[in-house]
């Protein structure tokens, strides 16, 4: 027996790992703690077994459990295990684990919610297939004490499952009658408690019609729409939550005369001071004590040359640190800080678009009074002919169920569920949950540059204008520093074969540049104020030999993938795209050309980007915004629909409707197809539901419709409308 | 009818047992991972014993 070839290396190494494990550790008595981790990449059975034991055989670890539909490890490990040295371990055997931050993750609370709901459909459920077994008996014929009979045990079995299970509706029904509303749950509710109420009525007088069915599997197939509806938001809320988890908040506080304590973020106050190495984000709004160094603002302002940072100078939260290290006093962390305020200018126009009016609601408020009209006018107009108040009240309860809200509460929910599975698969996340109706109605769309447009990294532009022992020298010294320019330039150089020079005494001038020696003289790359050059107004950096003219060695922010495509697929759709920056007008006016778009504005405040999504809403346009950066998180509130990459900020990922998941703008186009697509399933439901309605109503009016009938309406009404949501799955 | 006697009462209850499972499985978090459990089914980690608790 051979062993079988793996789709999956790493699953190998188990096997291994668990010859290590033994027999399980148990614990050393003490208090243990949670550990999270994200695994992205794992997808089969062996990675699951894989990923455990390999944990497992690790010193500290208790348990270790993988749940594969949320792509996490959950690990109980003894205090003081860090979770970064499990994550790395699991990296370097070939499962990609990333710390994920607890506090982030409130999936605790959301699962109760969710089990609370399930509680409830089961209930009814159990209750609905009982109570239509009994039911099957009475429409086969049973009379007169057996049907009594049948109908008490049923009345016995519905009173307290509408208590329990129908609870969601009431609840949601009477909130928005407080406040002088109604919505979709308003005529279920009344539905509900009207049948049973009929029933026990017609029960207690031994009647010959009960709807106890009718009201159980009411309940029964809208609390299946309301489960679905939740399932779809709890798993894009916790993917959100996920990415959001990612970004463990932590700083380096300095003590004196110790070693630097990492600390959350959370923890800091206002006069602490803390280290900002290379590379990483300014984790507070401070200035800067100590050190020489350049910041990238870019996701804050959207530009995208860096800025020079020294002593007193002033640095907010979400810059990123490029060469020296920084040591920075804190003067505003966590709630206090530019980021957090930025978020509460969010927060108030997010209210404004919360006044948006979902499809579910626009049809709730059409159908509602249609429907208490009809039963009230049967009602009075039987009451008035044959003078039978019990006749009439039958005759009027039965309109109210058979015209099937349960169809309409389907008819949105199972449609979101199929398409934002799709979505998912496309590799955006649906966060809001009338999303995707806004997406459908877009008809302008704006677009941020750095970041969005761009991947926000630079890139070389042609090595070839160069002379060539110019690239030798300057790729000697760039070998010698982290600045994404410098790394740029190597990997270009590398990549157009050429050797770095002989260049000795390498040493990196914060905030400045690169400083060697070459053939007896000082060579520098870095910026031009340093080496006295003059600035090409362009990312550039700059090779000095002493005694010649300084060089310049230009970057170009490259595209992001699909972006092209992606505005191309817009244009021809005949939406208006336009391209709104911080940036100088020259780097915006080049990325415009070489993507298309003939409209775009340079140099724009956040103030004027959300001014100018609001005029645009103003002038009746529906506005797509792509946006990045604390920038523009303003704007994507404002815009009717927004979106943003997963390399955003976490201020603007939260305000964004949409996230896309993927490194790629190309699903873009595609998801606004999908979205009208689901858009037209729902009308389609909804019109399927009133179909089924112009033929019940009429017969329940004229006093001919039955609990059978009813049941037969409600079921394949319910049926169907799922059925053609999923039609949306395919193609 | 009067086997009715003995047959409400045993599809109620047998209805009720099934209820009951229901909600230990809910109680027991088997719902927590669905994509996750249908792949375990494959593994063959505790074919000789079950793990100790």
């Amino acid at each position: 027996m051979g062993t079988p070839i793996s789709a999956c290396p790493a699953c190998d190494a188990a096997p291994l790992a668990e010859a290590q494990a033994g027999k399980g550790y148990r614990g050393n008595g003490a208090e243990g703690q949670r550990v999270l981790l994200s695994l992205p990449q794992i997808y089969c059975a062996a990675c699951i077994s894989g990923v455990e034991r390999s944990l497992a055989s690790q010193d500290g670890v208790r348990s270790a459990r993988v749940n594969l539909t949320l792509k996490r490890a959950t690990v109980e490990t003894d205090p003081g295990v860090e979770a970064q040295t499990l994550a790395d371990y699991l990296t370097g055997i070939g499962f990609e684990a990333y710390e994920l931050d607890p506090g982030q993750l409130t999936s605790t609370a959301t699962d109760k919610q969710g089990k609370d709901l399930l509680m409830r459909l089961g209930v009814a459920g159990f209750a609905m297939m009982n109570v239509m077994l009994l039911s099957v008996a009475v429409w086969s014929g049973a009379t007169d004490a057996t049907r009594d009979l049948f109908h008490w045990i049923s009345a016995a079995i519905a009173i307290p499952t509408i208590g329990f299970s129908s609870q969601v509706f009431f609840r949601s029904a009477w909130s928005a009658l407080r406040v002088g509303r109604l919505n979709m749950d308003v005529p279920i509710s009344l539905a509900i408690l009207l049948a049973l109420g009929m029933s026990i009525y017609e029960t207690m007088h031994s009647g010959e019609h009960a709807y106890f069915d009718a009201a159980l599997s009411l309940t029964f197939f809208l609390l299946a729409g309301r489960y679905l509806d939740y399932r779809t938001r709890a798993v894009a809320r916790s993917a959100a939550e996920e990415l959001a988890a990612l970004e463990v908040p932590r700083a380096a506080r300095v003590i004196p005369g110790q070693a630097d304590e990492q600390v959350a973020v959370s923890d800091l106050s206002p006069g602490d001071i803390v280290r900002v190495v290379p590379g990483a984000r300014v984790p507070v709004d401070g200035i800067v004590v100590s050190g020489e160094s350049e910041l990238d603002r870019s996701l804050l302002t959207g530009e995208s040359l860096p800025v020079a940072a020294a002593a007193d100078s002033i640095v907010s939260a979400g810059e990123v640190n490029l060469t020296g290290p920084l040591t920075v006093r804190v003067t505003a962390a966590g709630r206090d800080s530019s980021l957090h305020r930025m978020a509460d200018l969010v927060a108030i126009a997010e209210t404004a678009r919360n006044r948006y009016t979902s499809l579910a609601d626009k049809a709730a408020a059409v159908y509602a009074p249609v429907v208490h009209l009809l039963a009230l006018a049967a009602f009075l107009f039987w009451l008035w002919f044959s003078g039978d108040w019990r006749m009439a009240m039958n005759i009027a309860v039965a309109t109210l169920i058979i015209t099937c809200p349960c169809a309409l509460g389907l008819a949105v929910p199972a449609v979101t569920t199929a398409a934002s599975g799709r979505l998912f698969k496309q590799g955006m996340l649906l966060k809001s949950a009338t999303a995707m109706e806004r997406l459908a109605e877009v008809d302008h769309v704006v677009f941020d540059k750095t970041g969005t447009l761009t991947e926000g990294k630079p890139a070389l532009d042609a090595l070839s204008n160069h002379k060539d022992r110019d690239v030798q020298v300057a790729l000697a010294l760039a070998e010698g520093s982290s600045h994404p320019l410098a790394q740029s330039l190597t990997h270009a150089a590398r990549a157009a074969g050429f050797q770095p020079a002989e260049v000795t005494q390498v040493r990196e001038v914060p905030g400045r540049g690169v400083e060697g020696q070459w053939q007896g003289k000082t060579v520098r790359l870095g910026r031009a104020e340093w080496l006295g050059a003059n600035s090409v107004g362009q990312t550039a950096t700059y090779l000095a030999v002493s005694g010649a003219r300084p060089v310049a060695f230009t970057f170009t922010d490259a595209l992001r993938p699909g972006v092209v495509e992606a505005i191309t697929a817009l244009k021809a759709k005949g939406m208006g795209v336009t391209l709104i920056s911080g940036d100088v007008p020259a780097a915006v006016a080049d990325i415009a050309g070489r993507v298309g778009i003939s409209e775009w504005q340079a140099d724009t405040l956040p103030e004027d980007k959300a001014e100018y999504v609001a005029r645009l809403g103003n002038a009746g346009k529906k506005v797509l915004m792509v946006g990045d950066g604390l920038n523009d998180t303003a704007a994507l509130a404002a815009a009717h629909v927004s979106i943003s990459p997963a390399s955003a900020l976490e201020a603007a990922r939260v305000v964004s409707d949409i996230v896309l998941l993927g490194k790629s703008m190309e699903p873009l186009a595609a998801a606004i197809d999908l979205s009208k697509a689901a858009t037209r399933r729902i009308k389609e439901n909804f019109a399927i539901a009133a179909g089924y309605n112009a033929i019940a109503i009429p017969i329940a009016l004229i006093g001919l419709a039955t609990p059978l009938a009813a049941a037969l309406a409600m079921s394949t009404s319910s049926v169907t409308v799922s059925l053609n949501a999923l039609r949306l799955r395919k193609g | 009818m009067n086997v009715l006697v003995y047959l409400i009462p045993a599809s109620l209850l047998l209805g009720g047992l099934g209820l009951a499972a229901f909600f230990w499985t809910l109680k027991s978090e088997q719902y927590e991972d669905p994509e996750g459990d249908s792949h375990r089914i494959l593994s063959d980690r505790w074919d000789d014993a079950p793990p100790e608790e």
